[in-house]
């Protein structure tokens, strides 16, 4: 894990690349996060490959409800060398959900984009194959979001469907 | 077409073009495999493109047990949540457990005393081999070996007789507790143990002899749909997978965790990244399992087996006659459970599959407000199209087997 020192001047390095590209950074239980600008996320991931981070261990989504802006996307990088871990987080509004995919670096990006399409909304442009991986191809909403209610989903009783009623809640 | 591929019809079928042959008619068949099929190793469903009897190409379909698991976990408080995380993988579900501890303890900052990391470590070795027997059974099962399955899971029972002994449950055990373990390990425990820890290294060399040189082995999985160490790290592959290409990444090694870095083990490494590095990865995996486990045993420290901080861990019963603090703070946690600091934290381990990572974002209040597993076989799993691509479907059996995803745990 990078110190908070160490953390800062590979922010320094990133920003003196492009100014705009790292927001911010964290340093909590000794794991360091940089906060990226969601535009910059492709270049930036590729810079910090360059430094040695080269394995993406993990993509994954979270809702930041109520905050704006409210959907997450955070990329645990792994330096396998230097046995070091990184944290690259973004964050987009519901409205326009749109990051750009880092699957053409990282094909082990793929399952787990379409994971956090399929679970959050968030849309990857340049993902080669975005659809719904573990929900139903024809379901309707983003079921990991928080104001998706637990129990939301209809279920059709063999009971319902002998009646000719439809889905109950 | 019918409605039920309407349906999926963004799935396209055979997107691989004809090989052109120059006497014989030659046709591209699109063979649906599964998602009810013994040797998919659960439901998983695949769409395979064939040329005659080789694979073209081949798409994984999966999402057939996604239970919500990570859904449900937000609506409980952390102790809760445990027994629900545990079933993600359900062969590897003390990994499972410690995962989503590991993170929570991390966002709490409570340290974990000696004796239960020490019980933490004996139990998961147990569940590695748990694991890699259910593996080795099902994967000879799949390449025509019956008696191995028998043999694997009687040894099986052992370990799952000991887990009831330290538990009271065979599989899912909630024995892992944010802190701590919940319980030390009873009188008789440790004689059952050792005898399992002298028997299980003379079984693998059973195993061995059985498989090892056995010639049906050697044609089904030597040079057998080998994938590079450079292509599988691309794909993000962990555990026996990438160890069988000559990488010697494991976690356990490369970043202690647990006091891992108190054990004298080995990490076996591969050299071709064949099938058949694939399976003698995983039976010397089970050796040096046994070696930690021993190891463990012998140095288990004393102490106390969860933390002692009454804010996180349940107060001793006897407490709860005597103190009134311990009975108000017992009555909240099993009430509210505890609250944990606002934060966000990663929490990889090496599981018996590779990387298992959890994360858990906490808002400050007692339940998460997400739980995720970054589960090694829903990222191995992106491996099966380039490592079968060009074999033999039959051969394509065996890498699924050798690939031992754990569909529990890919759809989660």
């Amino acid at each position: 894990m990078p110190d908070a020192t160490g953390l800062e001047l590979l922010a320094q390095d990133l920003r003196e690349a492009d100014a705009e590209s790292v927001l911010d950074t964290l340093h909590f239980r000794d794991r360091g996060t940089l906060i990226v600008h969601p535009p910059a996320i492709r270049a930036t991931l590729l810079r910090l490959r360059a430094k040695g981070y080269r394995a993406l261990m993990s993509v994954h989504g979270v809702d930041y409800y109520p905050e704006e802006p409210r959907l997450g996307v955070h990329y645990e990088l792994l330096d396998m060398s230097a046995l070091d871990r990184l944290t690259v987080k973004l964050r987009v509004h519901t409205d326009a959900p749109v990051v750009e995919s880092v699957t053409p670096d990282w094909p082990t990006a793929d399952h787990q984009e379409r994971e956090v399409y399929d679970m959050f909304g968030v849309v990857f442009e340049g993902h080669h194959d975005l659809r719904r991986i573990l929900m139903p191809e024809d379901y309707e909403g983003h079921p990991q979001r928080r104001d998706f209610p637990v129990g939301g989903e209809p279920i059709l009783f063999t009971f319902n469907e002998a009646q000719g009623t439809a889905y109950t809640q | 077409m019918s409605t039920y591929r309407e349906m999926e019809e963004s799935i396209t079928m055979a997107p691989v073009e004809r090989l052109e042959s120059d006497d014989q008619e030659q046709e591209l068949l699109t063979l649906n495999m599964g998602p009810h099929h013994p040797a998919t190793h659960g439901v998983l469903r695949l769409l395979v493109t064939l040329d005659g009897e080789v694979v073209r190409d081949l798409k994984p379909i999966i999402g057939y047990v996604h239970t919500g698991i990570e859904k449900t976990a937000e609506d409980k408080s952390y102790w809760k949540a445990i027994p629900v995380v545990e079933r993600m993988d359900y062969l590897a579900y003390y990994f499972n457990a410690y995962a989503f501890c590991g993170a929570t303890e991390t966002l709490l900052g409570v340290d974990v005393p000696p004796r239960a990391q020490y019980l933490r470590v004996i139990h998961m070795e147990l569940n590695r081999i748990m694991s890699h027997l259910v593996w080795l059974g099902t994967s000879a099962l799949d390449l025509g070996a019956m008696s191995m399955f028998w043999y694997c899971f009687r040894e099986r029972e052992t370990i799952l007789d000991l887990f009831e002994q330290s538990s009271g449950q065979r599989m899912h055990t909630r024995y892992f507790q944010v802190g701590g373990v919940i319980e030390d390990i009873p009188h008789g425990f440790e004689e059952k143990l050792r005898q399992f820890t002298a028997l299980m290294p003379k079984r693998v060399g059973q195993y061995r002899d059985l498989l090892h040189r056995n010639e049906i082995v050697l044609q089904r999985l030597r040079g057998v749909c080998p994938l590079s160490e450079e292509k599988l790290l691309e794909l993000g592959i962990t555990g026996p997978l990438l160890r069988a290409a000559g990488n010697p990444w494991d976690l356990r090694k490369a970043m202690p965790y647990c006091s891992y870095g108190d054990f004298d083990f080995k990490i076996p490494v591969g050299t071709q990244g064949d099938n058949y590095d694939r399976y003698a990865v995983r039976m010397a995996e089970m050796e040096q399992s046994v070696r930690i486990i021993d190891q463990a045993m012998d140095g288990l420290p004393e102490g106390p087996f969860i933390t002692t901080d009454r804010k996180v861990a349940l107060p001793p019963r006897h407490e709860l006659a005597t103190s009134m603090e311990a009975l108000i703070h017992h009555f909240k946690l099993v009430t509210e459970g505890f609250r944990v600091p606002p934060g966000e934290v990663y929490f990889p381990i090496e599981s018996p599959r590779g990387e298992l990572g959890c994360f858990v974002r906490s808002d400050g209040s007692s339940k998460p407000a997400r739980v995720h597993m970054r589960d090694p076989s829903f990222v191995n799993l992106q491996a099966t199209a380039p490592m079968t691509e060009g074999s033999y479907i039959a051969d394509l059996i065996a890498t699924l087997a050798m690939l031992d995803p754990v569909l529990g745990g890919i759809d989660r």
